[in-house]
């Protein structure tokens, strides 16, 4: 409650959030199936897809959902974005969710070990780490390295999440040793830390940096390329709606899907 | 049979949190509450109120069942949980003293002066209890943050920075907790009786004087009260405190916020830390509760 909070707001000052608070509200009631009394054929999908995703994925895939209802009239797609483990947690805990994409193999590992998920998960997209910092770079920030100097504000994922495991594994492979002013919780916070003047850079994800626009100034390092998450995506087991779920998948790995993931700035698997 | 003990412990619990007056009843009136309430029990008012405890007690009676008590030992002993601890202690203890420096005064302004827009000021002052923590720490991160409205200041004119330090820890757990001892202070001051003040004032006190002399003395259950539940909110303070102060184990790591961290990777850990603060947060309120009902 307070993540969804926390990122409704966020996305408030996106501009976009009388949108998002309706998909939050309506994730949260999954029984939310828009069954009109429409005289649709048999053979149509319909009812809502319900698509748990990590935070990372909140603005591509919320196009892409727009894109999946313009396209199968009748049907919903109500998404969760969080933080992957977050997500994961509660959909052992026995959350009714359609699809799950996660931010990292070990997270997706959490709902296939227990058997939750439906098959194989498959690699849709791999992201890349990336340097945010104030617009303009006033720190002149242009490596990894430039981040350990005394008096820079820096923030980094904790090492529980998938992001802060990523730049870990990029400052271990170039020897670097990084005393942030904060480990926080997600990707999106360690942003909104940038966003707000509060720290002076922070090592978040490329579309993340691309998704804040102009707030915030990326700089690409070379050692990025140590630390790609692979994103997975599965459908689960106990899907309420599994045939639109598996369109919805179906979807994101498509031609037109990847172009929308690529231009968020998503690697190809 | 605990299960007739207990509810009594819970409504005492109430009757002396927000309104102290009760709970400064004289020992045999209470004695004979007791004995009227367990008498005669409607039906219809034992079954909710014996769901509403069960609803209270049993999450954390699931933390006792499903804790590692095997290798809770191990998951405790780590440097990290102590200092999140003794950072938490600190922290909210600091932080009830802000809210008693500044909240008494406003709780007297409240209760015992007249002003316009005093019912708008009140409704103000208790507006962190219903807002969302997370809101709390974006609202304080706009004011008092590096690039907020009054934190550029401090920042320009002292060289102070709140956001990721201790003090901003304490900041955003002075912010959620102070309206709990208003409220609290304010209601004692509206049960305690002014004539005495006015009384020592016709006796030549000054205004001050009987505030310090007369009503302070009178309404100290009603702040030592105001002052645990202050205390344990600020304690249990999670969502302003990692908007605001940020996540650094030491500096403003506290026990909420390793519980939410140690959960994203390490289940049973989180368990284990819950376990301590639950028994920190049980062993304060009840040693601190004996204490303001004795002083009455």
């Amino acid at each position: 409650m307070t993540r969804s909070a926390r990122r409704t707001l966020r996305t408030a000052g996106a501009g976009t959030a009388a949108l998002l608070a309706l998909t939050a509200c309506s994730s949260s009631d999954s029984s939310d199936t828009k069954s009109a009394p429409a005289p649709s054929s048999s053979a149509k999908l319909s009812g809502t897809v319900t698509v748990f995703a990590a935070a990372s994925l909140q603005e591509s895939f919320t196009t892409l959902g727009k894109e999946f209802e313009k396209e199968n009239p009748g049907t919903k797609v109500t998404f969760n974005f969080g933080g992957s483990d977050t997500l994961a947690a509660s959909i052992t805990g026995g959350a009714p969710a359609d699809v799950f994409a996660a931010a990292s193999p070990k997270t997706m590992a959490i709902v296939t070990d227990k058997k939750d998920a439906a098959g194989t998960p498959a690699t849709f997209v791999r992201n890349q780490l990336e340097i945010a910092t104030l617009p303009g770079n006033p720190d002149e920030v242009s490596s990894l390295k430039d981040l350990t100097r005394s008096g820079l504000k820096v923030v980094l994922c904790d090492r529980t999440v998938p992001c802060g495991a990523a730049a870990q594994k990029a400052l271990d492979a170039s020897n670097l040793k990084l005393t942030p002013v904060s480990y926080e919780q997600d990707v999106k916070s360690a942003l909104t830390k940038v966003e707000l003047k509060e720290a002076d850079a922070a090592v978040v994800y490329k579309t993340d940096v691309k998704a804040a626009g102009d707030k915030v100034e990326g700089v690409e390092f070379p050692e990025s390329a140590n630390a790609v998450n692979d994103y997975p995506i599965a459908l689960l087991k106990n899907a309420p709606n599994a045939a639109a779920a598996q369109a919805f998948i179906q979807l994101v790995k498509s031609a037109e899907g990847q172009k929308a993931l690529s231009g968020a700035g998503f690697l190809k698997p | 049979m605990t299960s007739g003990d207990e509810p009594d412990a819970a409504a005492d619990t109430l009757a002396g949190g927000p309104r102290p007056g009760r709970a400064r009843k004289t020992g045999p009136s209470r004695r004979q509450d007791r004995r009227l309430r367990g008498r005669g029990v409607p039906l219809p008012l034992l079954l909710p109120a014996l769901l509403g405890l069960a609803f209270l007690l049993l999450p954390l009676l699931a933390i006792l069942v499903r804790a590692p008590w095997s290798t809770l030992p191990d998951q405790l002993t780590s440097a990290e949980v102590w200092q999140a601890l003794r950072l938490s202690l600190v922290c909210a203890t600091s932080a009830t003293l802000v809210c008693l420096v500044v909240g008494v005064p406003l709780a007297w302004l409240l209760a015992r002066t007249d002003f316009p827009g005093r019912g708008l000021v009140r409704a103000l002052v208790t507006l962190p209890l219903v807002l969302p923590p997370v809101v709390g720490g974006v609202a304080l991160l706009l004011a008092l943050g590096r690039n907020g409205i009054v934190g550029q200041w401090l920042d320009s004119w002292f060289g102070i920075t709140l956001p990721f330090t201790t003090t901003g820890v304490v900041v955003a757990e002075t912010f959620v907790a102070l309206p709990f001892l208003v409220i609290s202070v304010e209601g004692t001051l509206r049960a305690a009786d002014p004539r005495y003040e006015e009384a020592a004032t016709t006796l030549g006190a000054s205004r001050f004087t009987a505030f310090r002399r007369v009503t302070l003395p009178l309404i100290a259950p009603g702040i030592a009260a105001g002052a645990v539940l202050a205390w344990a909110r600020a304690l249990g303070e999670f969502g302003a405190t990692i908007t605001f102060a940020g996540n650094f184990p030491g500096r403003t790591q506290t026990m909420p916020l390793a519980v939410y961290l140690a959960l994203q990777n390490n289940p049973e850990a989180a368990i284990a830390l819950s376990l301590v603060l639950l028994t920190v947060s049980i062993a304060v309120l009840a040693g601190l509760r004996d204490r303001w009902m004795t002083t009455s």
